[in-house]
């Protein structure tokens, strides 16, 4: 450090000089990636610009009139979009709540397993799932909830119900049903991380635990969840900002006419009216809402945890 | 060893009742992910007519491999087997040089620009144009209605450099220096010191990619709808699936998938699904050491 107080600035303009060029080869490569990332991540933030015109597909982005904020105010007040950013943000909260749950409850409950050849098993079975597409998911999750499908005839034989139920004629079974296709396919991989952090607490705690008489339950309690707490919020943080991302393959591919007015979400939204009925405008209207949404959520949350003391993610 | 043996003989009735039900729990989570799967696999080898009585579980009751013959002759199948298996491996072999080459370049400790470099990066992870204006910049840069549009627009994410970034920030420099010493140029350093020591998480980054091509339909849909020539596979599953929700319906499902009466749509649409499925269950248990590794190097860190 001192060394480099006594350069001259000269000296310093000449060694970085020198720096460059021994690292042309980094220089070129980084140049080419930078000119794909402006490409392909920043010119479509340019193409926001459609949002405030009457965009039309023949005069492009430079000939379009502008309208202000005509889009914007059109969007929030139809009802269509209005029940649509209800539908994404719950079913998005729904997911979120419960595929994290079942994730903590699934690796705490392995972790308890004490055959390490039974505990390879589950977990090598658990995470198969997520490594299926959405689209054949849905095809098994609309089989199993068909009228004669499993579920209707495992219930009913254990006379739960009286009859079959048609679950994809009723608008209330839509978000649990989405909820438990996301719990299906990411439970085990989710729980990934949570059972390697588990693991990595340190046994004494247990011991010592064990030591006070503490029991199963008293153990996870106060050494196993307050051991996660870090990943939790980490993992809540990182996900929070897809809330409003949430789900758009499973509504797309589930729906159906009956149960349209639940299970629309955003990108749906976009898809039909901006794609589908090629009104551009509109659509990148709710996209630039989409994104505007997803930010807040993460600075908010990430100020949350940085108030309550807990890691943050920036 | 002795407290253990202890401990064992305090397992009092609640830690019993315990393991009882954790074990119970165990199975039946594994039921559950199982047999779907499974159920998939015996609709698809049984008899097209018999399978709409229903009634079928694990085991085929009639059995048939008609519906697979019926599925491998569907025109936009066997298009979309060959489309998939293109882009998946040329999709996942250029996408992996492209980001590790950028996370090289990033991990580079002297590298001048290296801050502002990864901020650019790190921003596109949180600002996203959007699905109108990428189909926008697509259509004008001509990758729609190509095959180029399952490759190119994915190539590089900050999510895959991260990960690959921490990484190779965990080797030792020891390497890059001996190496420079010798009179190592950076490419060489690349290509002979880093990656092979990057093998594991090269792997799977590369698992990811692979899987992410493999099951992609939406792409395929927005940007190929119009060319038969570019759909891919689970595009086409996604359509005869589709086809059969509609007809589910109906009293007499019999559409055009069914005209022949030993295939209808319930065993076409499972061998269909299982076809798809395949390369992804056969190669599972090699590959999944991989993603665990993997998993918890990229996942909490940054």
């Amino acid at each position: 450090m001192s060394l480099m107080g006594t350069r001259s600035p000269a000296l310093k303009e000449k060694n970085t000089k020198a720096e460059l060029k021994r690292q042309r080869v980094l220089l070129i490569i980084a140049a080419l990636f930078v000119v794909y990332g402006i490409v392909f991540y920043y010119l479509p933030l340019f193409g926001w610009i459609m949002a405030f015109q009457n965009y039309k597909i023949k005069d492009g982005i430079f000939g379009s009139e502008f309208v202000g904020l005509r889009w914007f105010k059109f969007l929030f007040s139809d009802q269509t979009f209005i029940r649509v950013i209800r539908n994404t943000l719950c079913m998005g909260v729904i997911n979120l709540v419960a595929t994290t749950i079942t994730a903590i409850g699934f690796a705490i409950l392995l972790n308890e397993v004490r055959n390490t050849f039974g505990k390879k098993l589950v977990q090598t079975i658990s995470y198969l799932p997520h490594f299926l597409s959405w689209i054949v998911v849905t095809g098994i999750v609309h089989d199993a909830l068909s009228i004669n499908g499993v579920v209707n005839e495992l219930f009913v034989n254990l006379h739960i119900f009286d009859e079959p139920v048609s679950f994809f004629s009723h608008k209330e079974y839509f978000w649990p049903i989405v909820a438990l296709s996301n719990v299906w396919k990411e439970t085990g991989w989710n729980a990934i991380i949570y059972l390697a952090t588990i693991t990595s607490i340190d046994p004494a705690l247990y011991e010592a635990a064990a030591m006070d008489g503490a029991g199963r339950w008293q153990k996870i309690k106060h050494i196993t969840l307050p051991g996660l707490r870090s990943t939790i919020i980490i993992l809540l943080i990182m996900n929070i900002g897809n809330v409003i991302n949430a789900g758009f393959e499973v509504q797309y591919l589930l729906t159906n006419g009956f149960i349209k007015p639940v299970s629309e979400t955003i990108d749906i939204y976009v898809l039909t009216y901006g794609v589908g009925k090629m009104n551009y405008s509109l659509g990148t209207a709710a996209g630039i809402f989409k994104t505007f949404v997803s930010l807040v959520l993460i600075v908010l949350f990430n100020f949350i945890a940085k108030k309550t003391g807990d890691e943050r993610l920036f | 060893m002795n407290s253990k043996q202890k401990r064992k003989v305090q397992m009092s009735k609640w830690d019993w009742a315990f393991v009882i039900c954790n074990t119970t729990f165990m199975v039946l989570f594994c039921i559950v992910t199982l047999y779907p799967v499974l159920n998939t696999l015996a609709l698809s080898f049984n008899d097209g007519l018999d399978a709409v009585k229903g009634g079928i579980h694990l085991i085929p009751r009639k059995f048939s491999a008609d519906a697979y013959r019926t599925v491998f002759n569907i025109q936009g199948i066997k298009q979309g087997a060959i489309v998939t298996v293109a882009r998946t491996v040329l999709g996942t072999l250029l996408a992996l040089a492209a980001n590790a080459l950028l996370a090289f370049v990033v991990s580079r400790k002297k590298f001048l620009f290296r801050s502002s470099l990864s901020l650019f990066w790190v921003i596109t992870m949180y600002a996203n144009g959007g699905m109108i204006p990428g189909l926008v910049l697509l259509k004008a840069l001509g990758l729609t209605n190509s095959f180029w549009v399952y490759i190119v627009p994915g190539l590089v994410g900050a999510f895959n450099i991260l990960v690959l970034r921490t990484y190779m920030e965990g080797l030792p420099d020891s390497y890059e220096e001996s190496a420079q010493l010798d009179g190592a140029g950076y490419i060489t350093i690349f290509v002979k010191i880093i990656s092979p020591l990057c093998k594991p998480v090269y792997a799977t980054i590369a698992l990811f990619m692979a899987v992410g091509h493999w099951n992609s339909w939406f792409d395929a849909m927005l940007y190929n709808r119009t060319k038969p020539e570019y759909t891919t596979l689970q595009y086409e599953l996604q359509k005869l699936l589709a086809n059969v929700m509609q007809q589910s319906g109906n009293a007499s499902s019999s559409g055009k998938t069914a005209s022949s009466s030993k295939v209808t749509p319930v065993t076409v649409r499972s061998a269909a699904t299982i076809a798809t499925m395949l390369p992804i269950i056969c190669l599972y248990p090699f590959l999944q050491r991989y993603f665990v590794t993997g998993l918890t190097i990229g996942g909490v860190k940054e």
